[in-house]
């Protein structure tokens, strides 16, 4: 039985059609997923996003056992602020992505992937346990409300008195939004500037009628996984599972830059990454635009154009709105010349290759 | 619960057939069912016309956002006729499955027995639901 979300009554309501989705019951769309991506490129959307874990880590050595949990330089974040980390294994390969938000000197919110949460806390709290901090996995206590879409900022700004416009991205602020209490965070998934809203599992129903109301006039409309997956894909974002697993290292799926070598003392993964560092990778992420119109999927090869060699994979693809092409992120073998073409069941379709992200909104 | 109509005729595979008492040339399409749980339906491949086609070939393929589905020939014969309009615009499909959603029409060789009523279809539908 997958897990429903404290949102489930409203999404029922809605007629949306609902999935399983790494052991919770989500909301895949309401209505036209292709209408409720361009309502978030063109509006704004409303995303419940309860499935996400959160894990608390507090204490005089947070910062320092975050440092050396996590990738990152996580005791150089001011309060106020978030990062994008990961967390590795000894080998270097990435067990999860992650967002680190400081809130206060001393706490630190680590929101992890819905199918990796419990391990992220369980790994947490191994690695937590020679410094003088606690772990604690609050995520059963939490909603997790998205608003996302270029409207995001004044529809917000309609139910709550905090600063909006000094909350830069990537940072997070304590507020009150239509009378309760709420952590907000302009942080998201989609590529647009967008909010996340964080609160307690009692306050998701009317923050979301609230935002339902407050949204109406400027076209907000729910969205469902499935514009959320279109979203990331056309904004180049990373999925766990597809761009991210165990056997690659952060340098192989092209994110290196959140390792951080110049932190103070040791972290876990350091060893195996170190020497990695300089290696020029033999498969590199990156984008295919595909010039027919069946679309690249999850696991499909990559094989030369005409000799049908096999140099790389699918790891996510999905038609784009934006582009109004099929789109797809592949790991590809470094060194190619010539063109390229996705294996779609028997079928050498022509693509080509391109930088990432497919998608960056204007400023 | 989606539209099932009482004239057509269906299969497992979530087409409908029309034209199957007059035994000549049927009409295919999606069920609204299958249009409904594909989602946007962003691509269509037809057979093309004058193709032999034994039931349970398939014939085509119909893509969506998040996935992509076989067409499956729900009778034998010749391909006589195909929807360039929904090849053009496959959210035809979604908007109409039952009308100008429509994908190809076959003249029937054999017969059509193997077919599903609108009762049998519906009972295979809300089972699955």
């Amino acid at each position: 039985m997958s897990r429903p979300t404290p949102l489930r009554g409203v999404h029922e309501t809605l007629g949306a059609t609902l999935t399983d989705f790494a052991g919770w019951l989500m909301p895949l769309r309401y209505g036209s997923e292709s209408a409720e991506h361009n309502a978030v490129r063109q509006a704004a959307g409303l995303f419940d996003l309860s499935h996400m874990g959160e894990i608390f880590v507090t204490g005089p050595q947070a910062a320092e056992a975050l440092d050396y949990a996590l990738v990152g330089h996580i005791s150089a974040l001011e309060p106020g602020r978030a990062r994008y980390t990961m967390i590795v294994n000894a080998e270097g390969g990435v067990l999860d992505d992650l967002i680190v938000y400081r809130l206060a000197p001393e706490e630190f919110m680590v929101v992890a992937n819905a199918s990796n949460y419990p391990m992220v806390a369980a790994r947490l709290t191994e690695r937590a346990e020679a410094f003088d901090a606690a772990v604690d996995d609050r995520s059963d206590r939490y909603a997790l409300i998205a608003v996302q879409g270029p409207r995001s900022q004044e529809i917000l700004a309609t139910l709550t008195d905090a600063d909006l416009d000094g909350l830069r991205y990537y940072a997070g602020l304590p507020a009150t939004v239509a009378g309760r209490p709420a952590l907000v965070a302009r942080t998201g998934y989609t590529g647009e500037d967008g909010f996340e809203l964080f609160v307690g599992c009692d306050d998701a129903e009317p923050l979301w009628a609230a935002l339902t109301a407050a949204g109406e006039p400027y076209g907000l409309r729910p969205a469902g996984l499935s514009a959320r997956d279109t979203l990331r894909l056309e904004a180049g974002m990373p999925l766990y599972g597809n761009e991210l697993s165990a056997a690659l290292t952060p340098f192989d799926a092209g994110l290196g830059r959140v390792v951080r070598f110049d932190k103070p003392g040791d972290f876990v993964g350091r060893a195996a990454l170190e020497p990695l560092k300089d290696v020029p990778p033999s498969r590199r992420l990156v984008g295919l635009v595909a010039t027919g119109r069946r679309v690249p999927r999850h696991g499909y090869p990559v094989v030369v154009a005409g000799d049908g060699a096999v140099v790389g994979e699918v790891t996510s693809g999905a038609p784009s709105q934006s582009l109004g092409k099929p789109i797809a992120m592949a790991y590809v073998d470094t060194g190619l010349t010539g063109g390229l073409a996705v294996d779609i069941r028997g079928s050498h379709e022509p693509v080509e290759v391109v930088d990432l992200p497919f998608y960056r909104r204007k400023k | 619960m989606t539209s099932i109509p009482d004239e057509l005729h269906y299969t497992k595979e979530h087409e409908w057939v029309a034209g199957v008492d007059d035994g000549l040339t049927l009409t295919v399409g999606i069920t609204a069912y299958a249009a409904d749980a594909l989602g946007d339906v962003v691509y269509v491949q037809l057979p093309e016309v004058g193709t032999a086609i034994a039931a349970g070939d398939s014939v085509g393929e119909v893509e969506s956002t998040k996935s992509v589905s076989d067409i499956y020939a729900p009778v034998g014969g010749e391909v006589v006729e195909v929807n360039a309009a929904v090849v053009d615009d496959p959210s035809l499909v979604n908007g109409d499955p039952y009308g100008e959603g429509w994908l190809f029409r076959v003249r029937l060789e054999g017969d059509a027995d193997d077919l599903l009523s609108p009762e049998e279809y519906a009972a295979l539908t809300s089972g699955e639901s």
